[in-house]
């Protein structure tokens, strides 16, 4: 199961690179939003896959899952989210502005 | 336990969310952002005296022990981070008051400045490295707003390309976080040092350092700093001035961290590698201060060379040369907020940054020649300034260390520095005056007092070295002996 994940996640990075080296804003904030959950996905696959069992040490359950990942995985979503919403909302403002989204023609734009 | 120790955070975090309440009233906002910062400054005063008689000072938030909760620990080397912090915030928001424009003012300039200072102060005090990165985002988000804040067409551009290095290098953060919980199975400093240490430094561990370097060399502008020029020449002058204060010194501080806490076992490969970098950010650095006769251009290539300058003490890895960086890294937080805010005052009073367009300004504003000339052999490290003492004892910390090129390749550099500073020196204040008072752009009305007071403190730290020079090697002892750290937040849990 965690080579299967490792996999996955080598695979949501190979888009999310290749998306970022395209030329469109939009495509490169898709690109970043695929690498985060690429990211999310190893840091709960590094935590360990573990089948069953509540996040407590009991005297029963021998297999228990870890909490931290997830709790990290939680708070990384959330930055994710809204690093991506104000990314979103300032290229649109700078495709309003600057009336391109190319990232060749956004190149050495001086003030005014 | 030490309630003063989270004060750093929650002072600005709470004066900053009642001030998102008190939209338009500005005189409001003004007050209030000047006393959270000088509430600040006051609480780590009183949390330096209490380091320095009591040892490394630690609050374990909910009252869960480290390393299963988050905790908060202030050593020396933080608190006097912080210190220096909030002192160039508060002159960084006097110059804005008199430069910033009603527009932004009305924009939540002042709560996002201090949601910045919260990530920053957050940073410096957290004994966990997930919560860093946490910290980091508070602080990146904040100057992903502040960098675009007005909305010019240069903003827009250039903070599309700060905002995707950034995302980019918090996911490397967090790949490498994953990668050491699967190795270690923990993130509290203190235990990452004993768990570290008891897996030894191998090449897989080797291999998550270097990650981490990366990840804080592209925040700190080590070597990766081909987005910094752009980004810290696009927002007013009041904003780059904080920028280039703070934001690369959080990046500067996580190595230090993380290199002398965590992974120090094989100096050999890690700390060469920072000084190779910090060797190669030096020399670029340099050349391109010298290349360019624009004076942002010219002030953020020189925040690069003081990357280099205070990372290479850093990989020598000796008494001295922590001792340097230590006190290069205070006189640069200073400085560098000193001569940007100078800077932007001259392009305030002639509506050009071109050196060519500009000449003569001396007869105009002594006043603000004699403070440029102080503060350029200052960050060019001429004795008695705050610089000198950083930049003997980094050399002497290369050379000990026997990276002799290390320390050449600094001395050349401050040459460097040298000439392109005063370069804009001779330019702007020397020559013929061309420039009237009625044809000026604007007032240095209100600006010259923050530029005072930072001008005063450079001339104090150099003078008065020796008044600090205890607290600076308390924070060098802890760092040199991670120990000591270990012993203050795990106490008694060592065992697990």
């Amino acid at each position: 199961m965690e080579t299967l994940m490792s996999i996955l996640v080598g695979l949501l990075f190979a888009i999310g690179v290749y998306l970022i080296l395209t030329k469109t804003l939009l495509r490169i904030i898709l690109g970043t939003s695929i690498l985060g959950h690429g990211v999310n996905l190893l840091i709960i696959t590094m935590g360990g896959l573990k089948k069953g069992g509540p996040p407590l040490l009991g005297i029963k359950n021998l297999t228990y899952a870890d909490s931290l990942p997830q709790a990290l995985l939680l708070t990384a979503i959330v930055i994710n989210f809204a690093t991506t919403a104000l990314f979103l909302v300032l290229s649109y403002r700078a495709y309003k502005v600057l009336g391109t989204d190319d990232t060749e023609q956004l190149r050495g734009i001086k003030d005014e | 336990m030490n309630n003063l120790v989270i004060l750093p955070i929650i002072i600005p975090i709470i004066a900053g969310m009642i001030m998102v309440i008190f939209r338009k009233n500005i005189k409001l906002q003004r007050f209030f952002s000047v006393l959270s910062t000088i509430a600040i400054s006051i609480s780590t005063i009183l949390l330096i005296t209490q380091i320095h008689t009591n040892g490394i000072q630690t609050l374990h938030l909910g009252g869960w022990k480290a390393p299963f909760g988050v905790s908060m620990v202030a050593d020396m080397f933080s608190a006097l981070l912080i210190l220096v912090t909030s002192i160039v915030s508060l002159c960084c928001l006097l110059y804005a008051f008199h430069s910033i424009g009603k527009e932004r003012e009305a924009n939540y300039f002042y709560p996002l400045f201090l949601f910045l200072i919260t990530g920053v102060n957050g940073s410096f005090i957290t004994g966990d490295i997930f919560n860093l990165f946490v910290c980091f985002e508070v602080m990146l988000v904040s100057s992903y707003v502040l960098i675009s804040l007005g909305g010019t067409k240069i903003q827009l551009s250039e903070s599309i390309k700060y905002i995707l290095i950034n995302i980019i290098s918090s996911f490397l953060f967090l790949v490498a976080i994953a990668f050491l919980y699967a190795m270690t199975g923990t993130l509290n400093f203190a235990h990452l040092s004993i768990r570290v240490a008891e897996i030894g430094q191998e090449g897989l561990m080797t291999t998550v350092a270097i990650l981490f370097l990366i990840v804080f060399s592209l925040k700190a502008g080590l070597f990766l700093f081909f987005w910094l020029p752009g980004s810290y020449s696009a927002p007013p002058t009041a904003i780059s001035a904080i920028f280039a204060a703070l934001l690369t010194k959080v990046g500067i501080y996580a190595i230090i961290r993380v290199f002398t806490l965590v992974f120090y076992h094989e100096p050999e490969v890690t700390h060469l590698f920072i000084g190779i970098l910090a060797a190669a950010t030096m020399l670029l650095g340099a050349i391109g201060a010298v290349a360019f006769w624009d004076i942002k251009r010219i002030l953020t290539y020189n925040v690069v060379v003081g990357v280099g300058f205070i990372l290479a003490g850093v990989a020598s890895y000796t008494t001295e040369g922590m001792t340097g960086s230590l006190y290069y890294l205070i006189h640069d937080m200073v400085v560098k907020a000193l001569i940007f805010l100078l800077g932007g005052t001259i392009i305030h009073l002639t509506g050009t940054s071109k050196l060519k367009e500009i000449s003569g300004l001396i007869r105009l504003h002594p006043g603000l020649g004699w403070m440029f000339f102080i503060a350029a052999l200052s960050l060019s490290g001429i004795p008695p300034l705050s610089g000198f003492l950083g930049k003997i004892f980094i050399t002497e910390g290369t050379f000990e260390a026997g990276y002799l090129w290390l320390g050449g390749i600094g001395l050349f550099t401050s040459l460097m520095v040298l000439y392109s500073i005063m370069k804009i020196f001779m330019n702007v204040f020397w020559g013929y005056t061309d420039l009237t008072e009625e044809k000026e752009k604007g007032t240095t009305k209100g600006l010259m007092l923050p530029i005072g007071i930072l001008t005063i403190i450079t001339i104090a730290l150099g003078l008065g070295a020796q008044g600090i020079h205890e607290y600076v090697d308390m924070a060098v002892e802890g760092l040199m002996n991670p120990s000591i750290y270990i012993e203050a937040v795990l106490g008694g849990n060592l065992s697990q």
